[in-house]
């Protein structure tokens, strides 16, 4: 009897699993929803560039069955920017964490998204540092309990979904790791997409932000998010809030924009173009 | 000294001519240095630049701005230095030869990726036109003061290549040396320069395309599914596939074993991988390191020095030589990995090494390290100024 294989087993580099993630840990619902994205799309693997960084998720670009790469913390994007600008025709995916992608590499997002650089990012937003033990991030709630933040947070956290939409991505959406099936539908826009495409995943961490948050049973943790959630799509992302109590889930910009490596090319084109015109195929003036 | 050499920004328009490239700028020119670097690295083949502004070496950036898309090279201007080095990688694993162009500041806070090209053996060209630092410093100002900081910048072991130019000729040559080393040996290569070298105008002789020789790196001769991307062949260098050719592979700044799979718990991994990394060029040293010596035969006093100091050195040996003085030179054509096998020679020989630096005394300590007991003494110079060849050789003779 032959032995009975997932039926996405081919998109994984088997020989890396069992992955690192604990039990009820978000992250490896964002890995099946992109298999599962990539699968009904019948996406062109051998297009797709996995870029991640440090941080849990950071692990995801070993899982995936593509090229990948595991850059250094915060630095996933601008390691994509450099694919993409020379080759067009991959579709970089940089999967990481929220304190990876706004913190670390805050920067290399609002920039990124400036440019509107065809790339997808899928963010785990767990709402602290889990692989260093729980310290307080960009998105830890007001009042929160993390390793570093023992008498509650007091600083304001990012909401992450008006941030993209402000720096200019043209598909931006938000949900939660318990809506599964909205976050594949998202993630096959997004990957389609022409632009800088951003999902945000708001994800349990039942081990570190859960254990001192009163969401330490996975299962806890899952209503909690149902409880809190609410569907709010096409609203200004400046009112879609993420709190305790509240948390704003939806598709909040779908949007089209001239594309930076398209408007490179073009550019380029136009400049060999002009020399052509000039004679000066060969060797030019400078 | 520029006689009717066209200045390569205004050159003439070359019509109907044979083997004409727009790559290679054939012909010869009167050409600042930041820019012989740029077309040095497009004779080389370099085709994507990542990069941010930052004085003395902007004309790098400027250059390769303007005439990357002429060849169908992309340039980015990213966002911090951070990022460029970031890119350069990524666009190294996408295939395209890439470099990044700064200056100390630049230079610090490329040394974390630049840990990263040296972990996942990555080939690509980081040129740093050296100012006067710690810190913002003096940013018009020259100075050698990074070239510790080229071979122990990012942490951990690892090993890299750094070669050191003395005039806009070699700021060319050099930077198309520096592209085929890190071919070969899939690692950083630095091309470690001054803002004097970079901002000197001087003649420039740029080759046929076919007289530069030009080296890619060694592409998997296997399929997919027998590929292993970190097994390396006998001369320690893996193979490299690229993104989007069906390789499917995994690249991580984890300690990791052939199958590029992280390794976080096993010590043998960790010390084989470090060790191939640091031996892939230790081992090589002899063939990599390139000096050039002047008068050393019968010299009793050798001067070791390298970048435009070695210029105001090889003027003191002159001067002595013409005062019978036994004074020979020992250009430093490569910095790292330091060439010690011609220096222990050389020490072997003399009574008395000097070594003057734009610094407070740095690569004087390999020196140090390879002369045995011979006397071994620094010259170091700090802020604008060169050192006169009056004073090297006073102070060689002293």
């Amino acid at each position: 009897m032959s032995a009975v294989q997932h039926p996405l087993e081919h998109y994984t580099r088997s020989g890396m699993i069992p992955h690192i993630w604990c039990n009820g840990c978000g992250d490896g619902v964002i890995l099946g929803e992109f298999l599962r994205a990539l699968d009904e799309l019948k996406y062109d693997i051998n297009r797709l560039v996995v870029v991640s960084g440090i941080g849990c998720i950071g692990r995801i670009s070993g899982y995936t069955n593509t090229d990948s790469f595991h850059t250094t913390h915060g630095r996933a994007l601008a390691f994509a920017v450099g694919v993409k600008a020379v080759r067009p025709e991959l579709k970089p995916v940089v999967i990481s964490g929220d304190g990876d992608l706004f913190a670390i590499g805050g920067n290399h997002f609002i920039h990124a998204a400036r440019r509107n650089i065809d790339v997808t990012v899928i963010c785990s937003n767990n709402f602290n540092y889990g692989m260093t033990g729980g310290q307080s991030g960009p998105t830890t709630p007001i009042d929160a309990y993390t390793t570093t933040t023992r008498y509650g947070n007091i600083e304001h956290p990012f909401n992450l979904a008006h941030l993209a939409a402000a720096s200019g991505a043209v598909y931006v959406a938000r949900w939660t790791s318990i809506h599964v099936k909205r976050m594949r539908e998202s993630i096959k826009k997004a990957i389609n997409k022409k632009g800088f495409s951003f999902v945000e995943v708001i994800t349990t961490c039942p081990e570190e932000y859960g254990r001192r948050n009163k969401l330490a049973d996975p299962i806890e943790g899952m209503k909690w998010l149902r409880e809190v959630s609410v569907v709010r799509s096409f609203i200004d992302p400046i009112e879609a809030v993420v709190q305790p109590d509240k948390i704003v889930v939806g598709e909040f910009v779908d949007t089209e924009k001239p594309e930076y490596s398209d408007l490179l090319l073009e550019s380029t084109r136009k400049v060999q173009a002009n020399l052509e015109k000039e004679g000066k195929l060969t060797n030019v003036a400078l | 000294m520029r006689g009717d050499l066209p200045r390569l920004r205004h050159l003439p328009n070359r019509e109907g001519g044979e083997n004409l490239r727009r790559d290679v700028l054939t012909g010869t020119y009167f050409s600042l240095g930041d820019v012989a670097c740029a077309e040095g690295a497009l004779a080389a083949g370099c085709r994507f630049f990542a990069g941010y502004p930052i004085t003395p070496a902007t004309e790098i950036a400027e250059h390769m701005s303007r005439r990357l898309p002429e060849v169908g090279g992309v340039y980015l201007q990213m966002e911090d230095e951070l990022a460029s080095m970031a890119a350069v990688i990524g666009a190294s694993y996408a295939g395209v030869k890439s470099m990044t162009a700064t200056s100390g500041p630049g230079f610090s806070l490329m040394q974390e990726n630049i840990g990263l090209a040296a972990m996942t053996e990555t080939p690509c060209v980081v040129v740093d036109v050296m100012r006067a630092g710690p810190s913002t410093g003096q940013p018009t100002k020259t100075s050698q003061q990074d070239v510790m900081q080229a071979k122990w910048g990012s942490h951990g072991d690892y090993e890299v290549i750094a070669l050191s130019p003395s005039s806009v000729q070699e700021m060319f040559d050099l930077t198309v040396e520096a592209f085929n080393l890190s071919e070969v040996y899939r690692c950083p290569v630095f091309v470690m320069t001054d803002e004097i070298v970079g901002h000197l105008m001087e003649r420039l002789a740029i080759p046929k395309p076919e007289e530069n020789r030009l080296v890619d790196r060694k592409k998997p001769t296997i399929p997919p599914s027998q590929y292993l991307p970190f097994r390396a062949d006998e001369d320690l260098v893996p193979e490299m596939a690229i993104f989007g050719e069906g390789y499917r592979f995994y690249a991580t700044g984890l300690t990791h074993d052939e199958t590029g799979h992280p390794q976080t718990d096993s010590p043998e991994e960790h010390a084989r991988l470090v060790q191939r990394l640091c031996d892939k060029i230790r081992k090589n040293a002899n063939r990599i390191a390139k000096v050039e010596g002047v008068f050393l035969d019968d010299a009793d006093v050798c001067i070791v020095g390298y970048g435009s100091v070695a210029r105001s050195a090889l003027s003191a040996v002159v001067e002595g030589r013409e005062k019978g003085i036994k004074i020979g030179l020992l250009r430093l054509v490569t910095l790292w990995p330091f060439p010690d096998q011609v220096v222990e020679e050389v020490a072997a020989q003399v009574d008395k090494i000097l070594v003057p630096e734009m610094n407070y005394g740095q690569m004087v300590r390999e020196v140090e390290r390879c002369a045995g007991r011979r006397k071994v003494e620094s010259l170091p110079k700090l802020g604008d100024a060169l050192h006169t060849p009056q004073e090297i050789l006073a102070h060689a003779l002293s």
